[in-house]
């Protein structure tokens, strides 16, 4: 018997699991949804794997990097999961000195996903890409039965090229150095917090995500002293210093009158009993320089959109505890500790 | 707190001036003030006050923490309800990660039992209505402050009629454990900073049995820097001149006769009972349990948990000891050792305002 059934405009349907079969339906939703937005000579082809154009001259490093996305919700104030594994990736690569060229993506999609939100979520990865110059070359797409995993999650890897010369480690660290963050801190973290539970304060807060290439090859084709860079995701600001200071000879002492908190942001963390200094940012950078370099760097971070409300938060101290210390602004001076665990919301 | 808000009460010339009096009132002597509250301890060490005052002068951690002074055994119990696929059990973070005596909600629910974390017991309620084959128990724990918002459930869960919402309560008050405190004759103590929002809630008449029959002087105290030093010279003048009052330093959120629709609804709901204290013990009247026209409400009474008694406080913690104020975390031997916040061996390692956790993160 022959029936034929009328076809649904992909955009009226939720993934099924056959979408991700390998069959007709898999290559409808790349040639409908995927290549369709992040259309490109290099996925254009579709191929098993994208064949790329050197990058490199003589000299030049290959800096190489993956990370996966799960984020709940998928949407929030100021991003979404498409523009986090964009950005993400791309600032895991600068923090390194590279310059961010080619992106792959991996899908996995739980079945009964809108296709319109996947078509939304690759259009929002597209143009973080556009914007940052860099080109989404290759990637896949499972499908995991209802319940499986909480509407989508993205795994993004990144190559980018590391120009000669360009050395950052944390072994060029000395006393002296100083550090710059180039705005306000635990936007991201915040705001996912806001949207999640829905809260009807805190509604202000917008994640900070965005791609950091260009401010920071800005900062390094300037030519400044910088040793070292971090992008303080996951575990905030002070996780990425009390890793910079584990057992080394030095240690760091911040200013807290310096570190750039917003008004919102520290109300929601007091009401919470949680601490921005340990909350995930998106779109932040922590720079270790020379403190020769240190206001010249400071300067040209101000005149860059990402970087209007840097400050100099510290510096680093000869002190061989290898700890993080913070000047309060009431004058008093403590630790900030690694972070163990979540954190978690308190009673009262 | 708005931002001119901030810069007053964290500024450092006013901080300085705070520290100038205290400097001036210090007769050399050793002083011994109890913070009751643990989000004073935190404060104390988050704003890096206790590297400004001098060393004579001692700032005890008290049995303020209610995750902390939370006994073992309402932890056990909680978990074998958390055991029953049939509830969820729902509760601030803090509990969380509590070990009880062999297990902790954390490790039930990546066992797979339903546990939710909630930033309001107000979510609890829609979870409940949400969930009507399950019983949703609110694991409530905390002082003054939070009784009244859990009274306010409650009665919302009245009014909705949801007969699936329950709490299992773990309620305490403070005055009482302060009596036991300054009556025992472990503690040398030569003043009371009162918890300033437990104060906004009861006001500072429920005190006034420390200052006049003990002589130990009391001042309710807010909680940032400024407002902590200022309450440290309040503490430190009425010593020195022998008087004994309970004074308010937190004058923008207490006063003398506190909140009184707060505690109207919060005997609405609850009345005093006996409880046991970690550390201290039972202490007559000292915790808070549904009235029994409530019982519709009480988990306990509700629900059948499968439970044994005879939990057991962790070998070699004394927690107990730091509780009571007689010892501070760093003279236990697990301290940073076998205990740690990612492995706590007691309760005062795990919530942001146990004094083990405090000392861990910015000792």
């Amino acid at each position: 018997m022959d029936i034929k059934r009328p076809r649904q405009k992909l955009d009226d349907r939720k993934i099924l699991l056959a979408h991700g079969s390998g069959g007709r339906l898999s290559r409808e939703l790349v040639s409908g949804v995927f290549r369709k937005i992040f259309s490109n000579r290099y996925l254009d082809e579709l191929d098993d794997s994208a064949v790329l154009d050197n990058i490199f001259t003589a000299g030049d490093r290959i800096c190489f990097t993956t990370d996966s996305y799960v984020i709940e919700p998928i949407f929030f104030p100021g991003g979404d999961i498409g523009k986090l594994a964009v950005c993400g990736t791309i600032n895991d690569l600068s923090v390194m000195g590279a310059v961010p060229v080619y992106i792959s993506c991996g899908f996995i999609v739980e079945e009964g996903f809108p296709v319109n939100l996947l078509e939304k979520i690759a259009k929002s990865m597209q143009r973080a890409a556009d914007e940052a110059k860099v080109k989404i070359v290759t990637g896949d797409t499972k499908v995991v039965p209802k319940g499986y995993c909480g509407g989508v999650y993205i795994n993004t890897a990144g190559i980018g090229v590391i120009r000669k010369k360009l050395i950052l480690a944390v072994d060029r660290i000395r006393a002296g150095d100083m550090i710059l963050v180039n705005g306000s801190i635990g936007d991201h973290g915040f705001a996912v917090i806001s949207a999640r539970e829905k809260f009807k304060f805190g509604g202000n807060i917008k994640s900070d995500c965005s791609a950091l290439n260009d401010l920071i090859m800005k900062l390094v084709s300037a030519g400044l002293r910088i040793k070292f860079m971090r992008d303080p995701t996951r575990g905030g600001l002070a996780t990425v210093l009390n890793e910079i200071v584990e057992n080394r000879e030095f240690s760091i002492m911040l200013e807290e009158k310096k570190i750039n908190i917003r008004e919102e942001v520290k109300t929601l963390a007091d009401l919470l009993g949680l601490d921005p200094l340990y909350m995930a940012n998106e779109g932040k950078v922590v720079i270790v320089i020379d403190c020769r370099d240190a206001g010249k760097a400071l300067g040209l971070m101000k005149r860059h959109s990402l970087g209007r409300s840097g400050s100099l938060i510290g510096e680093v101290v000869r002190r061989p505890e290898g700890k993080v210390f913070i000047k309060t602004a009431s004058g008093g001076m403590r630790i900030a500790d690694m972070l163990v665990g979540d954190q978690l919301p308190r009673i009262c | 707190m708005k931002n001119s808000d901030f810069s007053y009460f964290h500024n450092e010339k006013i901080c300085r001036y705070f520290l100038d009096r205290i400097e001036d009132l210090n007769n050399g002597e050793n002083t011994c003030f109890m913070e009751v509250c643990g989000t004073h301890t935190q404060a104390f060490f988050k704003y890096g006050l206790k590297s400004l005052i001098p060393e004579n002068i001692r700032l005890i951690s008290g049995p303020g923490c209610p995750v902390c002074v939370t006994p073992n055994e309402r932890i056990d119990k909680i978990i074998a309800c958390s055991k029953d696929r049939n509830n969820i059990v729902s509760t601030f973070g803090d509990l969380y990660r509590v070990p009880g005596s062999a297990s902790s909600l954390e490790k039930e629910k990546a066992s797979g039992a339903n546990i939710i974390i909630l930033y309001s017991p107000a979510e609890s309620l829609d979870i409940a209505q949400k969930n009507p084959d399950k019983k949703v128990i609110f694991f409530g724990v905390g002082f003054e402050t939070t009784l009244p918002v859990i009274a306010v459930t409650l009665l919302e869960a009245k009014k909705r009629n949801l007969k699936n919402w329950l709490l299992f309560s773990a309620h305490k008050i403070i005055p009482p454990a302060m009596e036991v405190l300054v009556k025992s004759s472990e503690l040398n103590l030569n003043g009371f900073m009162c918890p300033g929002h437990v104060s906004a809630i009861i006001g500072s008449k429920p005190y006034r049995f420390i200052a006049e029959d003990y002589k130990i002087p009391c001042v309710i105290t807010g909680f940032e820097p400024v407002d902590i030093l200022q309450g440290i010279c309040m503490l430190l003048q009425q010593h020195v001149a022998g008087e004994n009052s309970v004074e308010i330093q937190y004058r923008r959120a207490v006063r003398e006769e506190g909140n009184k629709k707060a505690v109207e609804l919060l005997q609405e709901v609850f009345e005093p009972a006996d409880s046991v204290w970690r550390g201290i013990g039972n202490i007559p009247a000292s915790g808070m349990k549904l009235k029994n026209e409530y019982s519709d409400f009480n988990a306990e009474q509700v629900i059948k948990i499968d439970f044994q008694p005879g939990s057991k406080e962790p070998s070699g913690c004394i927690c107990g000891e730091i509780l009571r104020g007689i010892k501070n975390p760093s003279q236990c031997r697990l301290f940073r050792k076998k205990c740690n916040p990612e492995n706590p061996v007691g309760a005062c390692m795990v919530s942001s305002e146990g004094a083990c956790a405090v000392y861990y993160r910015y000792g």
